[in-house]
């Protein structure tokens, strides 16, 4: 199959297309510039998708490798009608975006985190995020965050599952 | 977790992915530009040979020094840098040619065609080969490569030194630390009909990437636009080679006609920008056997790389605060920037302090220790005071000296006289040796004696009851333009939701200096006061008589405009229309200029700063005694900040300043070999990971500060200048040794 899915749309990517990484198709070719460039090399974790439930590094994998698979973008993580996930809330109320270069990677990193382990403890979280660099933060409130997110979701019964998936909202 | 949700005005942008910086802007048409590397580290006669760059496919132009209008040197202090290099070579990552195609895969291509030639130079690599008297000369002006002299003459220590119970003499090193923002360097420049290049960069100072692409075109600084968009970060790292990329961008929009974007890669990132100096630092204390400080003479030599940037004014900083927050009677201090060729050296978040401290908390604890005095103890006995006079005669007596209590604050939070005595100090029974470390510091805040301290805010009354704000002070991503927002709200007693930010541009707000120093703050905060108070005194003069109350009598608070006794109010939205009118713009221009400070050159005194900033950090650690490795426990801040504005951010400045700390005390190292950079990325230069850093408190302490409006100084500075010592003394206490150079490295065989 010669399709990619990205946030619930189907993609044809062309043959020139196939040989991308999937971080310049996904920011070049689909205008998707959520997903950040720091470092080209699987080092920062700023490009980080979910792909099928797992964490990638989009700027290591390339679009070919990816065929058939289902991605999620920081873009996909909202709601249709733009109002935030859980997570993207948790990360703003606790103060845990300062430049925000790194956040949309966390985000990702976190989301992966969560749909595999609805409620982990700080160091779970902590060693989820070992491969996102942030130079502002400290990490320590994007830890809040991701706890922080844990819990509302489990408290007011919300799905993890990635805005652009929720199909009953 | 705090109590309080944080706001930001960009909040929503950047959690969802909106958030757009340099690299993700493109405009039809856009050409792709990139740099050649000279490839020498130095060298003269350089040559460079555009042909076959030309010839490749998709290649439109090929830039060298001699297609310049302007100036090809520039520099905010002197006009060495090579924005492109013309015949000499000073370091490796001097850029010789920039090549633009129709898209970037084209244009590197091409660049790997630009050939380039020269007579390589024998490369003056170290402070001591630079300070030889036969060594070559590397600035392009002067004679000499010593770039920057500052001295500090107090008292008469050669004569106090005689009295003392206990003479130290010590010499510390510290590294080279690359800022490592996680969004490289980028800019797209847009020509526009009128004439005026638009540039929209990842830079820290807008008006300085102004007069970097103003000199370079050779045009007038009316003629550039410098839009502020988010910036992935910049910890004083994009200044000037930030500003130069968006200069070149700017130059080959002019050149070919078309926008133009230039986006670089970790790699050239790491090469050509400027890091924190390493300084070599000599200290001799003089103590009392009760532990007062009577004499210091101090000795420092920072690198300051190839080309001059803002060392005269780093190094300023270190003579400055040669000595910590200690009043001490008798103190010389010499401090030199010295050029070699490696690559330059700038302004990073900390600016000349971190290495200063580093040393001078460090022979804290080591005198502590000669004297069996407890280390608490002999920082109370030194330490600045209420009035007390600092090393430059400085009279502290203009705000609360809050030394001590901020010490109060951390020791009493972490418990740490009692586990001050549970410290290994090299023996322990397991594998483990436990360690609790402290230091303190005082920051002057701003400027100083440094620059130019002014700053201005524009606030616009729309007819509907919104407003809008603009200050000078330029958001990195620390939250500046959201503690602005908050500052303006309270002030007018109005709800936040009416107040935009407008998008900054050069060619609106006034040049206020960079955001730098700690100063965006105490500097864009209280502009915004002076413009508040404009603007309340327009409105009241126009309100009074619908209000049925004198103008001094008009009141701002709960989103309305009130007169005498609650009788009467306004809406904003009623006040606004009010003033439209009465054919008065609601419109107020508010300038702040720091209070006057002062410095005699000859002997380094005066008053160096308006306020400081008082801080004292404490961690625990442990060190494993078979690899030597340090775990990290736990690390208690507290910092007087004056006010706080915005308590989830302030706190994740702590935070954050904190863990760059950690960075420098156990990882960060910039290696240069033969003035190349090892590191080309991430895996050859290590930053502190989620991991790495244990449970972190900060504490604010709020001692409001007459000298600023809102009565906040600022944190972002003060944050990450004291860890490493306060590490360093930590792993003493675990381990017994004394780590007198950064990163601090043990070996397992020591600990045994
Ligand atoms: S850009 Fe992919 S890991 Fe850094
Ligand atoms: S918020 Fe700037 S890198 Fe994480």
């Amino acid at each position: 199959m010669n399709t990619l899915t990205i946030n619930g749309a189907d993609y044809e990517p062309s043959d020139e297309e196939l040989g991308l990484t999937l971080m310049r198709y996904l920011r070049e070719k689909r205008f998707l510039r959520g997903t950040k460039n720091g470092c080209e090399q699987g080092l920062c974790g700023t490009c980080t998708v979910v792909v099928d439930g797992k964490p990638l590094r989009s700027c290591r994998s390339s679009v070919e490798k990816n065929l058939g698979k289902s991605i999620i973008t920081i873009e996909g993580m909202e709601y249709p009608d733009g109002s935030l996930h859980p997570i993207q809330r948790a990360f703003l109320d606790s103060g845990a975006v300062q430049c925000g270069f790194c956040t949309p990677g966390m985000v990702m990193s976190s989301y992966a985190l969560l749909l595999r382990e609805p409620a982990p403890d700080r160091e779970a979280i902590r060693k989820a995020l070992r491969g996102n660099l942030c130079r502002c933060t400290g990490y320590q409130q994007i830890v809040d965050a991701v706890e922080l997110a844990s819990r509302i979701m489990r408290e007011q019964d919300l799905p993890v599952e990635a805005g652009c998936l929720a199909h009953d909202r | 977790m705090t109590a309080e949700k944080a706001f930001r005005n960009d909040g929503y942008a950047k959690v969802s992915g909106r958030a757009a910086y340099a690299d993700d802007f493109s405009v039809a048409g856009m050409l792709h530009m990139v740099p050649v590397y000279a490839e020498y580290v130095s060298a003269k006669n350089l040559r460079v040979h555009t042909e076959a760059a030309l010839a490749s496919p998709g290649c439109v132009r090929v830039i060298t020094a001699k297609d310049v209008p302007g100036r090809t040197h520039f520099g905010q202090i002197e006009k060495d840098y090579p924005i492109i290099a013309v015949d000499r070579v000073r370091s490796y990552g001097d850029v010789c040619a920039l090549v633009l195609a129709e898209t970037r895969d084209q244009a590197l291509a091409a660049a790997a065609l630009v050939r380039v030639e020269a007579e390589p130079l024998k490369p003056v690599l170290t402070v001591e080969e630079a300070l030889n008297p036969y060594a070559p000369v590397v600035p392009g002006y002067g004679d000499t490569n010593i770039v920057v002299e500052h001295k500090l003459r107090k008292g008469d220590p050669d004569a106090a030194f005689a009295g003392c119970e206990l003479i130290l003499e010590e010499e510390f090193h510290t590294q080279t630390i690359e800022q490592a923002y996680l969004e490289p360097e980028a800019a797209l420049c847009v020509p526009r009909h009128d004439g005026v290049i638009e540039v929209y960069g990842s830079m820290q100072h807008p008006f300085s990437t102004r007069r970097f692409s103003a000199a370079l075109l050779g045009e007038p600084l009316s003629n550039i636009e410098v839009y502020t968009i988010a910036v992935g970060g910049g910890f004083g790292g994009k200044d000037d080679t930030a500003a130069c990329v968006c200069a070149r961008a700017a130059l080959g929009a002019r050149l070919t006609g078309r926008p133009v974007k230039m986006t670089y890669d970790r790699a050239w990132s790491f090469r050509e920008s400027y890091k924190r100096h390493p300084y070599t630092l000599k200290y001799k204390v003089g103590v009392t056997s009760e532990g007062r400080v009577m004499a210091v003479k101090a000795t420092m030599y920072a690198d300051s790389g190839a080309y001059l940037s803002v060392s005269p004014w780093v190094t300023w900083r270190s003579t400055a605060q040669c000595f910590g927050p200690y009043s001490v009677d008798n103190v010389h201090a010499d401090v030199y920037a010295v050029a070699t060729n490696n690559i330059f050296n700038g302004a990073m978040r900390g600016f000349g302090a971190p290495q200063v401290n580093f040393a001078v908390e460090s022979l804290m604890d080591m005198i502590a220790a000669e004297l069996k005095i407890h280390p608490l103890g002999l920082r109370r006995i030194n330490m600045v005071k209420q009035d007390s006079l600092t090393v430059t005669g400085q009279k502290l007596d203009k705000h609360v000296v809050s030394m001590e209590e901020v010490m109060n604050r951390v020791v009493h939070d972490i418990g740490y006289r009692k586990k001050y005595e549970q410290c290994s100090f090299g023996k322990a029974e397991g594998d483990e040796l436990y360690g609790i470390g402290l230091a303190i510091s005082y920051r002057g805040a701003s400027l100083g004696a440094e620059g130019m301290d002014f700053c201005s805010c524009i606030l616009n009354g729309q007819y509907d009851g919104s407003l809008l704000l603009e200050t000078g002070i330029h958001e990195n991503g620390q939250g500046s333009e959201s503690a602005m927002i908050l500052i303006l709200a309270e002030a007018l007693g109005c709800d936040q939701k009416r107040i935009r930010y407008r998008r900054p541009s050069t060619s609106n707000v006034p040049d206020s200096g960079t955001t730098v120093a700690t100063r965006g703050t105490i500097m864009g905060g209280s502009a915004v006061m002076a413009a508040v108070a404009e603007f309340k005194a327009l409105l009241s003069a126009h309100l009074a008589e619908r209000l049925r109350c004198k103008p001094d009598e008009v009141n701002f608070h709960d989103d309305k405009i009130w007169g005498l006794n609650y009788e009467y109010s306004l809406s904003w939205e009623e006040a606004m229309r009010e003033l439209y009118l009465q054919r008065v713009t609601p419109y107020a221009f508010g300038s702040f200029k720091a209070p006057d400070v002062s410095w005699d050159d000859t002997n380094g005194q005066g008053d160096a700063y308006f306020t400081f900033v008082y801080s004292c950090q404490a961690v625990e650690l442990s060190v494993e005694k078979k690899t030597g490795k340090v775990k990290l426990l736990n690390i208690v801040a507290a910092h007087d900040i004056g006010k706080a504005i915005n308590r989830a951010m302030l706190l994740g400045q702590i935070y954050g300043g904190i863990t760059q700390a950690v960075g420098m005390a156990l990882m960060e190292d910039f290696k240069l070999e033969e003035g190349k950079p090892v590191a080309h990325n991430f895996d050859g230069y290590i930053l502190p990971r989620s991991t790495d850093l244990p449970p972190m408190t900060g504490i604010i302490v709020e001692n409001h500060d007459p000298a600023s409006l809102t009565g906040a100084k600022g944190i972002g500075e003060p944050a990450i200048e004291l860890l490493a010592p306060a590490i360093a003394n930590a792993v003493y206490n675990a381990t017994g040794i004394r780590a007198k150079s950064l990163p601090i490295k043990l070996n397992p065989e020591d600990l045994a």
